[in-house]
């Protein structure tokens, strides 16, 4: 039985092998588990479609009306032990197939730690995964090394047999960060995070790029995924560095975020340790309410009408040590300066924090930042 | 803030309050191919206008097609809007595929990206609503009350106007390949890319309300049917004495009813965030764009039953017919048909595994996904043996039907594979996907709707089709479909994405340019079938069918004349077992002659065709912010609605005579019929 | 089967349709239909509420329902609704007495009531926008709007039906297709009740009471 399975796992594999299927034979564990489970199925199911064709052809071939040999009978439509059959075939691949299904995406999961480097090679607790930050733009991909403090454009590369951690999200519209041979896709999107967890055993340049259409530029928004060594890699790592024109802080950010197609290849030789956030938080710009603080005035009930016109009012009011407390305080200076007027409209007037013992905005975010 | 897109052209932020956006620079002309095509059409269009008026047709057309309520001409109608569309969804396609392989070859290609987007979005689009839909909603219009004994649907009026929106949508859509541009958003028009901030032009705007418009007919043809279906069945005809295309016409038409709505609020949605600034699917202020795709799906998917219940009904028509043989297995039949219409509503998240939901989630929408292969193989193993122990005839309907079940089988082996969750992650939004939806459209859908259109032809025109040029048709459809997309899940494998322009890698190309013969062989099989139609129509006289039962049905629009009579049967039927024709064929059925009564039945009105056509002027007015226009034709529309609710004349009765009269033609008919053979 | 039937010819259609009563057959039918469009209509605002449920709480660091609305006054307006309801039970009871003018009285009764909430619906939106809290200030408020908004559309459309059928009464009496219409509005008038409430309660009640 085993030795059948091989011998078909072969077969198949070889066959779609030859026409270099990167998703078929990947280089990495987690893509290999995908292929295989992809090989798996369709041989589950096979059981029980080629039987099918087969007897399609069989039936339609026999019973032509050419044919006065074959039996006929006009009338025979039902047989319950048949019927049984029709469906407990598909019911019991199904089940096997749930089964399988239900296995796999647990333990495919992206978010999940990986729990070995590839078939043959364990885990090795003591080294932390390497975390990629990946930014979907208009339309070029930014990746952010955080342990290194680099970033690049359109181009990443990592160790071969030590985890990667993608961290991912989107400054604009929603893509797909796909790299086959590394792992199966995940969507990128504004204002939030995704993340995938992959390994690569084999060393080599492999193709990465968006997979969800994203508007004029998409074709082209494609990048180099080096596989290296970890000599290669931190020689990699510094010729960033030393290739670095600038460094990626928030206005370069902005610039960056500017629709490009066909963006070169670029390389920062630092980051602005707060950008992520930032960017996670769609506040690069510091105009911006960062989505976080915005969720916490919303967890808190709402930022009142005041809300409406002074948004900024509320920045970070996540981060802070107490922030029901804050907007407490916030509410508490609208409450003044609506007794103040003393009508129900909305008052515009500049609030005198201080009085109240808070800090102002700007002095409330440099101290977020700080921590 | 990242802004819309890079290419430069009309501005559409500009506004005027006569025109709206309006302005002498929305026709794309610079474009050559959009120049080509804008001549071929006005030539082809004048042309058509040409001959219509030369045969002085025209007030024929109006007042017996297009103000006709009569269900069989209106479905004849809607075959020929998804005809005309399919026409225009191919061309759309044969572009792409040009476009592909001469790029995959290394040559530049021909098609500019903003013009390439709008060609894939407008095909899918297309080849759905307009092509698909009208189809299928034109094959329960047409077999449908015929094969449950009634003489029209429940709201004759209404099933006009319901046909009248539908070609309002398709009008719109047509509208904008010469005004303005078509949206790049991809079929499904995912915000935020389709929201104003990223797509200002007007494109998503016609595709919004092309859709909306459209949308509406759908919703209101499906209440119709659902009512015909429960209220007016033969005396005798209980459910489960319904034909199997009937019992799959009502499971699509309660999806209808229960799905489109929900695509109807989603658009709306849409439209407030593009028209006024709201914040439903919006990056900031709180929108989420992740529930638009959770809504869109929760109609996208049962659509794809929608289209594809129904020819499960064609096929299992055709199977019984041309074995000579009873369904296999009724019941289950109906069962698998239930239980595929409830499993519809439970598999949505499929199509975004990757969207980063939970493992717990994932796995169950995979596992529902899966289940729904039960019935569904089921369903296959009944008409397999149908075909067991039966008297084959391979008649043109037949052949569809076994290409179908050869092909359908590869499309759910891949479907199912899709729907584990891991596997999803390295082929979704790949040519893989496209690869296997098309082939369960094109194997399923097409296919069926191809059989069902010569398994019927003869009923609605009294003729059958040339069988020469419908085999030429038929291989080179089926050829053409494996050649053209076989490559595709190829390529899919090999890590190729969607919806690229181009192709920077020479390495695919042998795969590409496969694909396009098999593109060029379907658009022969297209070719072979309007040559089919023209021949047949020629040569109607020697292929015509006196007997109203050519393939020796089984169910009851084979028990009057082919065409019928506009009230389709001269006494109403009384049913008595499944496959009530056979029943009444093998019970010495004699046809009534003499005893006629009066009959009632709905009068034509041109209520339905003018309303749509202000709708129509709304929708554009809407498109392009002409908003005095929008609120003339909005305050029209509601006064004529209204003053169509005044008209309480809308019956009379056929003289007892007159039918008398037609029932006697056809005596002569089956007479003569009988002394040729 | 008895001996008997089987020997009998099987009938295989139906010889007169004069008794059968197809009138009946196709009143029947339209309600069956309305009931259906109704279904879906009801699909249209469980979207809706859907996307209440999910964006309500995203207030933008705006002002959340508590800063918003005033509950008596929803409280007014929800009670001419739902007297409205009742003052159409009325008008239908008078139909079945074949009492064209009470009907008529009370149908007018009715559409005032439903004035008089359509009225104060305006009036909440217009103190809504001059306070700044347009549908565009926040998700909630866009949700909040189209439920909202979705909801009076079709009290508006009520309302204009209730003229044309009130117009339609004094011309042709209480006919069976008059009465038909009459029957179908009330499912309709009734439908909007029943959203109704279930805006009061999910939005403004849980709003105010959280």
């Amino acid at each position: 039985m085993k030795f059948v399975k091989h011998a078909l796992l072969l077969t198949v594999a070889s066959l779609l092998s030859g026409c270099n299927m990167v998703v078929m034979s990947p280089s990495g564990d987690i893509a290999q588990q995908q292929s295989d489970l992809i090989v798996y199925a369709t041989i589950l199911m096979l059981i029980v479609v080629l039987p099918v064709m087969a007897l399609t052809v069989f039936f339609a071939i026999k019973y032509r009306s050419s044919n006065k040999e074959a039996a006929y009978e006009p009338d025979w439509h039902h047989s319950t032990s048949l019927e049984i059959v029709i469906w407990a075939v598909p019911m019991a691949i199904i089940l096997c197939l749930a089964g399988l299904t239900w296995v796999a995406t647990h333990r495919l999961d992206p978010y999940q730690p990986l729990s070995r480097i590839s078939v043959d090679k364990s885990i090795d607790e003591t080294v932390e995964p390497l975390v990629i930050q990946a930014v979907a733009m208009d339309w070029k991909w930014l990746f952010i090394y955080p342990e290194y403090g680099i970033a690049t454009v359109n181009e990443a590369a990592a160790p071969v047999d030590r985890p990667i951690r993608f961290e991912i999200t989107s400054s604009t519209v929603m893509n797909s960060l796909y790299i086959p041979a590394l792992a199966g896709q995940i969507y990128a999107m504004a204002g939030m995070q995704t993340e995938l967890n992959a390994v690569l055993n084999h060393p080599g340049e492999f193709k990465g790029f968006g997979a969800n259409y994203s508007g004029l530029g998409f074709t082209h928004m494609n990048f180099k995924f080096h596989g290296i060594d970890d000599a290669g890699f931190e020689k990699w790592v510094d010729k960033v560095r030393d290739g670095a024109e600038q460094d990626l802080g928030r206005h370069e950010f902005l610039v960056l975020d500017q629709p490009t197609i066909s963006h070169p290849v670029t390389y920062y030789g630092s980051v602005d340790p707060e950008l992520w956030t930032a960017v996670i938080n769609q506040c690069v710009d510091e105009n911006e309410l960062c989505q976080n603080d915005m969720m916490m005035v919303d967890a808190l009930g709402g930022g009142g009408l005041k809300g409406l016109t002074m948004r900024e009012l509320f920045a970070g009011i996540c981060t802070s040590d107490n922030p029901a407390g804050l907007l407490t305080g916030l509410q508490g200076t609208e409450n003044a300066a609506v007794s103040e007027t003393g009508t129900r409209k909305l008052s515009l007037v500049k609030l005198d924090l201080n009085a109240f013992g808070l800090p102002d905005a700007s002095q409330r975010r440099h101290a977020t930042e700080k921590n | 803030m990242a802004g819309a897109h890079l290419s430069e052209g009309v501005d559409y932020s500009r506004w005027d309050p006569i025109f709206g956006k309006l302005g002498w620079d929305v026709f794309p002309f610079q474009e050559p191919v959009v120049l080509v095509t804008f001549i071929a059409v006005v030539l082809g269009g004048l042309a058509v206008l040409g001959i219509l008026t030369y045969f002085r047709v025209w007030r024929y057309l109006w007042s017996e097609w297009f103000t006709s309520i009569d269900h069989k001409k209106i479905g004849i109608m809607y075959m020929v809007l998804a005809l005309v569309m399919l026409l225009r969804g191919f061309a759309d396609a044969l572009l792409m595929r040009i476009q592909q392989a001469w790029t995959a070859s290394g040559g530049a290609g021909y098609l500019e990206p903003h013009h390439y987007d709008q060609i894939f979005t407008a095909h899918g689009m297309i080849m759905i609503f307009f092509v698909a839909m009208p189809f299928i909603t034109g094959l329960m219009n047409f077999v449908m009350p015929l094969q449950i004994g009634a003489r029209d649907v429940a709201f004759p009026f209404l099933n006009n106007f319901s046909f009248w929106l539908t070609t309002s949508g398709a009008v719109l859509v047509m509208i904008s390949l010469f005004v303005g541009e078509f949206a790049t958003t991809g079929w499904l028009a995912y915000p935020p890319l389709s929201g104003i901030q990223f797509s200002p032009s007007v494109g998503v705007d016609y595709y919004i309300w092309a859709l909306q418009i459209a949308g509406i007919g759908t919703t209101l043809s499906g209440i119709n049917l659902v009512v015909t279906l429960v209220k007016m069945r033969a005396p005798g005809m209980d459910y489960m004495k319904m034909p199997i295309f009937c019992w799959t016409a009502l499971c699509t038409n309660i999806l209808i009813v229960a799905t489109f709505p929900i695509l109807t609020a989603t658009l709306v949605l849409l439209s407030l965030d593009r028209y006024l600034g709201t914040h439903f699917f919006t990056n900031d202020l709180g929108g989420n764009p992740m529930m638009y795709v959770n809504l869109i799906w929760i109609w996208g998917h049962p659509e794809v039953y929608i289209l594809t219940l129904p020819v499960f009904g064609v096929y299992s028509e055709i199977v019984a017919t041309f074995c000579g043989k009873r369904l296999f297995g009724y019941t289950s039949m109906v069962y698998a048909t239930l239980v595929i219409t409830i499993l519809s509503y439970l598999v949505w998240l499929h199509h975004f595994f990757t969207m980063g939901a939970g493992a717990d989630v994932n796995s169950f929408f995979g596992i529902t996904t899966m289940v729904i292969s039960i019935p569904t193989g089921a369903k296959l193993f009944n008409w397999l043996f149908t075909l067991y122990k039966g008297r084959i005839r391979f008649e043109l309907p037949m052949m569809w039907t076994i290409a179908f079940m050869l092909t359908f089988v590869i499309g759910g082996m891949t479907g199912v594979l899709l729907a584990v969750p891991p596997a999803d992650y390295v082929l979704h939004n790949s040519l893989f996907l496209v690869a296997h939806f098309h082939n369960v459209i094109i194997g399923g859908v097409v296919f069926g709707v191809f059989a069902a259109m010569s398994y019927w032809f003869p009923k609605a025109f009294g003729f059958t089709l040339e069988p020469f040029w419908g085999k030429v048709s038929f291989w080179c459809w089926v050829v053409g479909f494996y050649l053209a997309f076989m490559p595709l899940y190829v390529l899919g494998l090999m890590g190729v994405t969607r919806r690229l322009s181009q192709f920077e890698d020479t390495f695919y190309s042998g795969y590409f340019i496969t694909a396009l013969l098999g593109a060029l062989l379907i658009a022969a099989g297209i070719g072979a079938f309007l040559i089919q139609l023209f021949v047949s129509i020629r040569n109607k006289d020697a292929l015509r069918d006196t007997t109203g039962d050519p393939w020796g049905g089984r169910t009851l629009e084979w028990s009057t004349s082919s065409p019928p009579p506009y009230y389709n049967f001269a006494f109403t039927p009384k049913v008595h077992q499944i496959d009530a024709w056979w029943h009444m064929k093998s019970a010495g059925y004699e046809r009534p002659t003499e005893n006629f009564e009066p009959i009632h039945m709905p009068r034509y009105t041109a209520t339905g065709i003018i309303m749509a056509g202000i709708i129509t002027v709304m929708g554009f007015a809407l498109i392009w912010h002409i908003w005095w226009l929008a609120l003339v034709t909005l305050i029209v529309t509601v006064a004529y609605a209204i003053d169509h609710t005044f008209n309480y004349n809308r019956d009379y009765y056929v003289q007892a005579d007159e039918v008398a009269k037609i029932e006697g033609g056809r005596s002569q008919l089956l007479i003569a019929g009988a002394k040729e053979s | 089967m008895s001996t008997e039937q089987s020997a009998d010819a099987v009938e295989f259609y139906v010889r007169s349709e004069q008794h059968d009563g197809e009138e009946h057959h196709h009143e029947t039918g339209t309600m069956l239909g309305f009931w259906v469009y109704l279904m879906s209509d009801c699909l249209i605002f469980g979207s809706l509420f859907a996307v209440y449920a999910v964006l309500g709480q995203n207030y933008a660091a705006g002002p959340s329902p508590a800063d918003l609305f005033e509950i008596e006054m929803i409280l007014v307006s929800t009670f001419m609704l739902l007297f409205s309801s009742i003052t159409y039970g009325f008008s239908v009871l008078r139909m079945e007495k074949g009492d064209l003018k009470g009907m008529q009285l009370w149908l007018i009764v009715t559409g005032l009531f439903g004035l008089a909430f359509l009225g104060l619906e305006v009036k909440e939106f217009t103190h809504l926008w001059h306070l700044g809290a347009t549908p565009m200030a926040s998700a909630f408020l866009s949700s909040f709007y189209a439920l909202v908004g979705t909801h009076g559309l079709h009290v508006t459309v009520g309302c204009i039906w209730l003229v044309v059928l009130m117009t339609q009464l004094q011309l042709h009496g209480i006919t069976p297709e008059n009465k038909r219409r009459v029957l179908c509005l009330s499912m309709f008038w009734h439908f909007l009740d029943l959203i109704w409430i279930g805006v009061f309660s999910f939005v403004y009640l849980a709003g105010v009471l959280v």
